[in-house]
């Protein structure tokens, strides 16, 4: 039945049927959208129109699915907002109507016309006639299209086993979705395995083990500790992955994949007279605290060292609260010790995190604040500063000095972007999506990162991270097969020569070329639609479905 | 000023990126002349010579590829 209505509206003379929102007086403020109507009314092909207050409001949807109905509409035209905000509603709406959401086409006449011309009603106007114009010019040429399903693993592929991968192979497993864990070094944990105790007290490893247990105990997690992931090929819903783990490579398939390769603290050679006894880092001396070693009692701690300068531009972010959170687990097993933090800024977020520092300065820890350009420095047992409030060059005496130091990308992060074809930022962190709206995903389809991998993050945020990655790609793998959009590239096999430009011009690696054949073949799923192919093509046998030559040149002609 | 020239421009823009930064110019109230016709592309790659040639061929004063 879905079919043979699709076969009719491809058929049929095109009855389109216009839509003019006037978007409250975001349109109809600034131009004439009743004479815009009047004018669509009068285009070739165009059986109705109608100016709506919203289009985009329940009334006004169902005002364009009736009239799909009552006058057999075979193409919609809406003159409204933006089709990257309103497209999928609009052509949506039309499908619900029984009519192909790709015989829908959406005309800017807001945010290109409207809010860009104001105070020039006339010429405003005449442009958006203009534009409904082009948009009915193309509607005309417009094809139903069926949209692409493919099958998926229900299997998940995580790399990295410290908390944020470990959280997300847990909640995968408690899902019921088989996980793939592999983790570089020899143990699962990653950098807790170094920690002390967190900033609650608890101890590190506790919380670690607790959770290695429970993935170990689980039967639908397959561990490979001292493994590696060699090569990934593939695409959503079906990744194929070659891991090596030391004597043997295993082949191993899965829907998704998360990165959760976390960081390394930097070893600071050369900085503050670094050397790992009486000068020596965080992590260095989380170990002195954990096997009881720490025997100083005059301390200092200088805050971004090698970091939020020429060469580490980054804030590492959690190395304010391991400072503070240090400097009160000493005072606590041996309160008369003299602690100093020599620090640029405090980032102490979070409620918690502003309590500590209260804390800390409640319990006699003394904060220096010191200027980028004149930056400690550390000489026979003392370090002096410039305290630029009171414009003097102070010194304290010290038997330890701590290095807050960054935590860096892991170092074959770079290595693994490649495989993986995702980007990393200029600290070689790897980068989201988008920051605010897709914070734990790739760009490319079906991979995600999470904890450390991405920006140093505490314990607590690399597990809710880790979490939240599993209801991201437990959202792709519980679907019973992927539905993606028909606008993909096909090539015509009968004006086909092989040339295969069409390969070169492709960024996604979704042509390939037929031996058998002698044609070039677009992998529908790969294909994201950019028309690259489309350009290049010699014998114009490559096409973009939705932005053919004719399409395009449809909409320049009505110009 | 009775007659003053406004060419007519076409422009080919990038759904991902130029296309969304007319849309922001919009959200912006950014101002502009009403010469501008924006064609959505999903790609500045699918832009060929033909398009352009084809967009002079109908009038237009000016071409602009963005993305």
């Amino acid at each position: 039945m879905a079919d043979q209505i699709k076969k009719e509206n491809a058929e049929e003379k095109p009855r389109i049927g216009v839509f003019v929102c006037d978007c409250g007086s975001n349109i109809a403020g600034h131009l004439d959208c009743e004479s815009v109507a009047e004018y669509a009314s009068t285009l070739p092909g165009v059986v109705f129109t109608k100016e709506n207050l919203y289009t985009c409001s329940e009334s006004g949807i169902a005002e364009i699915q009736q009239s799909i109905k009552e006058h057999h509409l075979t193409r919609v035209v809406v003159a409204s907002c933006s089709p990257r905000t309103h497209q999928p509603l609009f052509a949506g709406s039309c499908a619900q109507a029984g009519l192909n959401p790709y015989l829908f086409e959406m005309v800017n006449i807001r945010d290109q016309c409207s809010w860009v011309h104001m105070g020039q009603r006339e010429n405003a106007t005449e442009k958006a006639k203009n534009l409904v114009r082009m948009g009915v010019a193309k509607s005309v040429t417009l094809e139903p299209q069926k949209e692409i399903e493919s099958s998926l693993i229900r299997k998940v592929l995580v790399i990295g086993g410290g908390m944020a991968g470990l959280s997300a192979a847990d909640a995968f497993a408690a899902m019921g979705i088989e996980v793939i864990l592999v983790e570089k070094s020899g143990a699962l944990g990653g950098l807790l395995r170094k920690i002390n105790r967190l900033a609650n007290g608890e101890a590190a490893i506790d919380v670690i083990s607790n959770l290695i247990e429970k993935v170990e105990s689980r039967s639908n997690i397959s561990v490979y500790t001292g493994s590696e992931v060699k090569s990934i090929g593939g695409y959503i819903g079906n990744f194929n992955m070659t891991v090596s783990t030391g004597d043997k490579n295993i082949e191993e398939s899965a829907g998704c994949v998360v990165v959760a390769t976390g960081a390394l603290p930097w070893v600071p050679e050369g900085l503050y007279g670094y050397n790992g006894e009486g000068v020596i880092t965080q992590i260095e001396l989380e170990d002195r605290l954990k096997t009881g070693a720490l025997n100083a009692s005059q301390i200092v701690m200088i805050q971004c060292a090698g970091a939020r300068t020429n060469n580490r531009e980054f804030c590492s972010r959690i190395c304010c609260m391991t400072a503070v959170k240090n400097a009160l687990i000493i005072k606590e097993y041996k309160p008369d010790s003299e602690i100093h933090i020599l620090y640029r800024d405090m980032q102490m977020y979070g409620t918690e995190k502003e309590k500590m520092l209260w804390d800390a300065r409640g319990k006699g820890i003394r904060f220096h604040v010191f200027d980028k350009d004149k930056p400690p420095d550390v000489k026979n047992g003392k370090v002096h500063f410039f305290q630029p409030l009171l414009g003097e060059t102070r010194e304290i005496p010290c038997d330890l000095v701590v290095l807050s130091t960054p935590l860096l990308p892991n170092e074959n992060a770079r290595n693994l972007a490649r495989t993986f074809r995702v980007p990393v930022d200029q600290n070689g962190f790897f980068l989201e999506a988008h920051a605010k709206l897709r914070p734990l995903d790739f760009a490319a389809d079906g991979i995600f990162l999470c904890g450390s991998a991405r920006y140093p993050a505490t314990t607590a945020e690399a597990r809710s991270q880790g979490i939240g990655v599993a209801s991201r790609a437990a959202g792709i793998l519980f679907k019973e097969k992927l539905v993606t959009s028909a606008i993909v590239a096909g090539i015509r096999d009968d004006t086909c020569v092989g040339c295969m430009i069409c390969l070169n011009a492709c960024p996604y690696q979704a042509i390939s070329f037929n031996e058998i054949s002698n044609v070039c073949e677009v992998n529908v799923i790969l294909c994201k639609g950019c028309g690259n192919c489309a350009a290049a093509c010699p014998s114009h046998s490559a096409r973009l479905k939705g932005f053919m030559q004719k399409q395009v040149l449809a909409q320049i002609r009505a110009f | 000023m009775p007659n003053e020239f406004t060419p007519g421009i076409i422009t080919y823009a990038c759904n991902w990126c130029a296309y969304a930064a007319a849309d922001l110019a919009g959200v912006s109230r950014f101002q502009y002349p009403a010469g501008m016709r924006i064609i959505r592309v999903m790609c500045s790659g699918r832009v060929n010579p033909n398009f352009i040639l084809k967009a002079f061929q109908t009038g237009a004063d000016g071409v602009m590829v963005a993305g």
